[in-house]
């Protein structure tokens, strides 16, 4: 592309390189597939041996799912990712709109207040966010996990940047077959957005997914548990000694982003580097 | 006349409806920010100059007293040394790493996916599941790190309980987990710098691959290094996940970091107001990264 291929000493170091690299990067979720296989007996001793003697794969996982309710936690990652996405969406994709095609006083100001809001780390509301859902009664709830990433400035100033590109003949011509604002977002803007609001959507979810630090904040009972809360309660649950199910647990609990991963590479790595930035 | 006058009235009346058109459609988006954005801003920095308790009936203003009491602290001066020494360690390592990484895939053509795939893996995984993946191979007797040392014949560490590793081993971690994330970025950076350039630096007699990165990589990739420089120094200033269930910032405060002690002190002590004040130190190096970040992409300037 940029210059003459390496000659073959060159292409077998760099894969020499590579190789060692991946190897590294991949040892810890081959370790804990590997662990999430094998019968505690083996686990504990101290000697190192990479496959199971004896498959001890329906009672690790079994016990991953059994010891804790793991499935519900499963579907409380569900239901909080995609509610978070589904008000993203509800609540920014107007917001953009407003801001890339309509003109009214005080749009310069919002979008420097939301340039401006672009620079708040998410950690650093905490401590009011909690007092707030203290009072309002929120706290431990779905709400409390949901609610403070509805609005996302980041989402709005992305999908802002991607309307400013949709022609205003395109909007003109709704208007004049009678399309209201409301109609011309959702029927208009909102079909046009659809990549971006997949790489949106995949960093949103990614980043809801994996948090920890808010839902460890905001939620004390185990029904309300999210994936990484249910993994680390798991830990805590049995001593930190049932290395089998535990493994099996913490396989569970990446899978659904990983397999997605796998299946989707370029959409995923799009999505959250570009989105990812914000961070 | 009365035509203009009828259009100009027209226009108007759009106006009018454009603008509460506007005010529906980004209604909710401005109460939100207010709500969960700018007003828990405002309300942690006048926090942090009471001496709120959660739960206390009362406040009162007590000045920079809990900023005089935290620069006193010892277990603050510990948490801050700690978050930099952790920066200083994360940035350059991982987006050295992440450069090199990106070079070499790109250098060829063979097994890129699959490259890109792999070091991606650690970005994308959750960190919590990952962090009690790692403390089982940090285990000091049946952990794959100590075994796989011992067949070398070195003793390994008890890395996460001995005061002399345990932060560097949570560096490490924090390393394998954004090399990834750098090199994705150094790639399109890469991606963009055109083929031109490296013809026109042959002709120019650069002959070795060192003579070309030198004169037409390096310098194409200075604002992108810079931008990635600033987002992983911002991203490793918010270290917790590893920290919180690995460490709980032992042994003896060898891993408490910022983020850990602002955590620890509002939600575990109650202290709100002592650590309000510790998010506003740590909100403090974060905007000025953020700026810095600003200020990297708005210079569209190459060095070259």
């Amino acid at each position: 592309m940029r210059s003459r291929p390496p000659g073959p000493v060159g292409a077998i170091l760099r894969h020499a390189v590579l190789m060692t690299g991946a190897l590294l990067m991949i040892t810890p979720f081959a370790w804990m597939v590997l662990t999430s296989f094998k019968p505690q007996a083996e686990i504990l001793v101290a000697e190192l041996h990479f496959l199971p003697t004896r498959w001890a794969v329906v009672e690790n996982y079994g016990m991953a799912m059994t010891r804790v309710p793991m499935m519900r936690f499963l579907i409380n990652g569900v239901i909080v990712t995609a509610a978070i996405f589904v008000l993203q969406v509800l609540v920014n994709l107007p917001c953009a709109y407003a801001l890339a095609k309509l003109r009214f006083r005080g749009r310069g100001v919002l979008f420097a207040v939301v340039l401006l809001c672009l620079l708040i780390p998410h950690h650093a509301t905490a401590i009011p966010i909690y007092i707030l859902f203290h009072k309002m009664g929120l706290l431990d709830s779905y709400s409390a996990l949901v609610l403070p990433f509805a609005v996302s400035v980041f989402g709005i100033f992305l999908m802002r940047q991607f309307f400013m590109t949709v022609p205003n003949d395109l909007i003109d011509a709704a208007r004049i077959d009678g399309l209201g604002e409301f109609g011309i977002v959702w029927r208009i803007m909102l079909p046009t957005a659809v990549p971006a609001l997949i790489a949106f959507g995949i960093f949103s979810v990614v980043a809801h997914w994996n948090d920890y630090f808010w839902p460890l904040i905001v939620v004390g009972s185990e029904e309300l548990y999210t994936p990484p809360l249910g993994v680390a309660f798991f830990r805590l649950n049995d001593q930190g000694t049932e290395y089998g199910p535990l493994m099996a647990a913490a396989t569970i609990v990446i899978l659904p982003l990983v397999a997605a991963f796998l299946f989707a590479q370029r959409r995923f790595i799009e999505g959250i580097t570009f989105t990812g930035m914000k961070t | 006349m009365a035509e203009a006058a009828a259009l100009s009235a027209a226009r108007r009346r759009r106006s009018l409806g454009e603008a509460l058109a506007a005010l529906s459609l980004a209604g909710p988006a401005v109460a939100l920010m207010v709500m969960f954005l700018i007003g828990p801003l405002v309300v942690v920095v006048l926090l942090s100059l009471t001496n709120y308790q959660l739960g206390a009936a009362s406040l009162s203003y007590v000045g920079l007293g809990n900023y005089s009491e935290m620069f006193a602290d010892r277990v603050f001066q510990r948490s801050l040394q700690n978050t930099l020494l952790y920066v200083a360690i994360v940035v350059p390592t991982s987006v050295g790493l992440g450069l090199g990484a990106a070079l070499l895939i790109e250098a060829g053509t063979s097994l890129r996916a699959f490259y890109r795939a792999v070091y991606f893996l650690p970005v994308m995984a959750t960190l919590i599941a990952m962090a009690i993946v790692w403390e089982f191979m940090l285990h000091p007797t049946l952990g794959l790190i100590n075994l796989t040392l011992r067949e070398f014949g070195i003793e390994g560490y008890n890395w996460l309980q001995d005061r002399r590793t345990a932060l560097f081993t949570l560096c490490g971690i924090g390393i394998w987990q954004s090399v990834g994330f750098n090199m994705v970025l150094f790639m399109a950076g890469l991606t963009a710098i055109p083929g031109e350039l490296y013809e026109a630096a042959a002709v120019d007699g650069a002959r070795t691959g060192i003579d070309r990165f030198r004169t037409v990589t390096w310098p194409m990739l200075g604002p992108v290094t810079l931008f990635v420089v600033v987002i992983t120094a911002i991203r490793s200033f918010q270290v917790f996940d590893t920290v919180q269930v690995m460490t709980k910032g032992g042994p003896n405060r060898a891993t408490e970091v910022l983020l850990y002690t602002m955590y620890s002190e509002g939600f575990s002590f109650f202290r709100t107001g002592y650590a309000a004040a510790v998010t506003v130190v740590f909100l403090l190096f974060v905007l000025a990264l953020s700026l810095l970040k600003t200020w990297a992409i708005n210079r569209k300037v190459h060095y070259a």
